[in-house]
C-alpha cells in the first residue's frame, strides 16, 4: 500500500498541491483523475521521487520514502514500474534492448535468463516480434505495451502509470488499459494511474482520487462516480454536452 | 546572479556525475561506444580542417617572409610552432566544441524533455552520472589523440602546400620542423587538450542535462553549450598556457 499524507507541493511559489492525503490499495487499480493543471502529474511524480514534497510524507508499504536517504530509496526504486506519458523509450536502443535495460542494470541473471525473461515480457503485452525494432518504428499503441513490459521486467511491486491513453485511438487505448488492469491483478501490484480518460475511470478505476486546484475533493469507486453530488466532480465528468445529456435522461427517468 | 547559480549548479552537477557506476561491464561498454562516437566520428573533421590550416600557415608564413637573409626553414619551424603549440590542441577543440558539444547537449537534452531521464531516475539509476560520465571519460582520453593526428596531419598539410607550390622545398621545410625542437611543447598541448575534452564534454552534459520545456529549449541549450563550452576553453588556454610555459 502507498500512502500520502498531508503533502504540499509548489513551484516558484505556487502552490501546486495543497494538504493532499490518500492510500493506494495494493492488487487494485488506483486512479488519480482531474483536468490538466489540477496537481495530478505532480502529485505522481512526487510520489516516485521525481519531485521532493514541501511538507508531508510518502510512505511505501510502512516505510518512509520521504525521510529515508538516498541509497535506502534506491531499493524501493528498484521496486517501481513506471509508464510516462510518451512512453520515455530509450530511442538509441531496440525493443528488446529496452526492456532487457532494468535486467542489465539490476539483475545477476544469465544472458539466456535475462533473454528468456525479455521474451516473456515482450509475450505478455502481445509483442513478439518487435524485438529488434525501434521506438521510432513504432505506433503509438506499441510504445506503450514495450514500455510496460520494460515496467514490468523486474517484476515491481509499484506500477505507476502517467496519462497512459494520452494519444491513442479509444480502441488502443482500451487495449492498454486492459492490460494494465490484468497485470495488477496478476502481480498484485499497487497500481497509480493518473488519467482524465472517462473511459478508463468507468472502466478500470477500482479506487478513484478526484483532484481540483491541488487539493483532493473526491475519493471513491467507479460505481460511486456516476452518483456522487459533488458539483466540481460532476463537472468535470459530465463537461461533454453527450454525457451530460444522457445523465439528465437518467436523472428524469428517476434511474 | 545567474554565472553564479549555473556555475554553483555545474559543481553540484560533477558531484552527481563522479558517482560510482551502477555496474562497471554496462560502463566499460558506454565508454568504448562513445570514443566510437564522439572521438573516432570527429577524426574526418579534425584531417580536413588539420590538413588545411597546416598548408595555409606554412603558406602565409612564406610569403610573409621578405629578407632573404632570412633561411627558407624558418617556414617549417613557424609551422611546426603554430600547430603544435595553438592550432592543434586549442582550435581544433574549439571546433569539437562546436561538434560534439552540440552533440552531447542535444542528445542529453532531448532525452530529459522526452522524460528518458526521469525514467532512469524512478529506476534508481544516477542520470547524471550514467548519461554523462561515460562522455566524459571517452573525451578525455580520445581528444589528446585527436590532437596527436592533427598535429601530424597539420604538418604533412604545410609540407604538401610548401612543396607543392615550390614556395619552401621539402628538404628545407623538413629540416624546419626538426629545427630546435622543443618536446614539452607536445606535453603542453597534451595537457591542454585533457583539460579542454574535459570542458566540452562536461559542459555541453551540463546544458543538456538541465534542459527544461521542448524542442525548441533543446537548441537553444545545445547553443549555449556551444558557446559557453567554447569561452572556457579560450579561459583555460590562458590559464595553461601562463603556467606551463611561463
Amino acid at each position: 500500500m502507498i500512502e500520502v499524507k498531508n503533502v504540499y507541493k509548489s513551484f516558484d511559489g505556487v502552490e501546486v498541491l495543497k494538504n493532499v492525503s490518500a492510500r493506494f490499495e495494493p492488487g487494485k487499480v488506483n486512479l488519480i483523475i482531474g483536468r490538466s493543471g489540477s496537481g495530478k502529474t505532480v502529485l505522481l511524480k512526487s510520489i516516485v521521487g521525481l519531485h521532493e514534497v514541501d511538507k508531508g510524507e510518502i510512505i511505501y508499504d510502512g516505510r518512509s520514502f520521504t525521510n529515508m536517504s538516498e541509497k535506502d530509496r534506491k531499493q524501493i526504486r528498484k521496486e517501481i514500474g513506471m509508464l510516462f506519458q510518451g512512453s520515455a523509450l530509450f530511442d538509441s536502443k531496440t525493443v528488446e534492448e529496452n526492456v532487457r535495460f532494468p535486467l542489465d542494470v539490476f539483475s545477476d541473471l544469465s544472458v539466456a535468463e535475462k533473454k528468456e525473461r525479455t521474451n516473456f515480457c515482450l509475450k505478455r503485452v502481445n509483442l513478439e516480434n518487435a524485438n529488434n525494432l525501434y521506438p521510432s518504428e513504432l505506433s503509438g499503441g506499441m510504445q506503450k505495451r514495450v514500455a510496460i513490459a520494460r515496467a514490468i521486467s523486474l517484476n515491481p511491486k509499484y506500477l505507476f502509470c502517467d496519462e497512459p491513453n494520452s494519444g491513442l485511438d479509444p480502441k488502443t487505448a482500451i487495449v492498454i488499459d486492459e492490460l494494465i488492469y490484468e497485470i495488477t491483478k496478476e502481480y498484485n501490484m499497487t497500481t497509480i494511474i493518473n488519467t482524465h480518460d472517462m473511459n478508463s475511470v468507468m472502466g478500470i478505476g477500482e479506487k478513484i482520487i478526484f483532484i481540483s486546484e491541488g487539493q483532493k475533493v473526491w475519493e471513491g469507486s467507479n460505481n460511486e462516480i456516476l452518483i456522487s453530488d459533488n458539483k466540481q466532480l460532476n463537472d468535470f465528468i459530465y463537461a461533454s454536452k453527450f454525457l451530460k445529456q444522457v445523465r439528465e435522461g437518467f436523472l428524469k427517468k428517476g434511474i | 546572479m545567474t554565472f553564479l547559480f549555473h556555475t554553483g549548479r555545474y559543481f553540484l552537477f560533477l558531484k552527481k556525475v563522479f558517482d560510482k557506476p551502477v555496474k562497471l561491464n554496462i560502463f566499460f561498454k558506454q565508454i568504448i561506444d562513445e570514443i566510437d562516437d564522439l572521438g573516432v566520428g570527429s577524426l574526418g573533421i579534425v584531417a580536413i580542417i588539420s590538413v588545411f590550416i597546416g598548408a595555409v600557415i606554412t603558406l602565409q608564413t612564406a610569403y610573409n617572409i621578405e629578407l632573404p637573409i632570412i633561411p627558407k626553414y624558418t617556414v617549417g619551424v613557424a609551422a611546426r610552432d603554430t600547430i603544435l603549440l595553438e592550432f592543434s590542441s586549442t582550435i581544433v577543440s574549439l571546433i569539437l566544441a562546436g561538434k560534439v558539444g552540440s552533440h552531447i547537449a542535444s542528445e542529453i537534452g532531448t532525452m530529459r524533455v522526452t522524460e528518458q531521464i526521469d525514467a532512469l531516475d524512478v529506476m534508481g539509476i544516477n542520470s547524471a552520472s550514467y548519461l554523462v560520465l561515460p562522455k566524459v571519460v571517452a573525451m578525455v582520453f580520445i581528444n589528446p589523440f585527436l590532437v596527436m593526428i592533427s598535429m601530424g596531419i597539420g604538418i604533412f598539410g604545410g609540407w604538401a602546400a610548401g612543396a607543392f607550390t615550390g614556395v619552401v622545398p621539402s628538404a628545407e621545410y623538413i629540416y624546419g620542423i626538426q629545427y630546435a625542437f622543443i618536446p614539452f611543447y607536445i606535453v603542453y598541448s597534451l595537457i591542454k587538450s585533457v583539460v579542454f575534452g574535459f570542458l566540452i564534454a562536461t559542459i555541453s552534459g551540463y546544458w543538456g542535462y538541465y534542459t527544461t520545456g521542448g524542442s525548441l529549449e533543446v537548441g537553444r541549450c545545445s547553443t549555449r553549450a556551444v558557446v559557453v563550452s567554447s569561452i572556457q576553453i579560450l579561459l583555460f588556454n590562458l590559464i595553461l598556457t601562463q603556467l606551463l610555459l611561463a
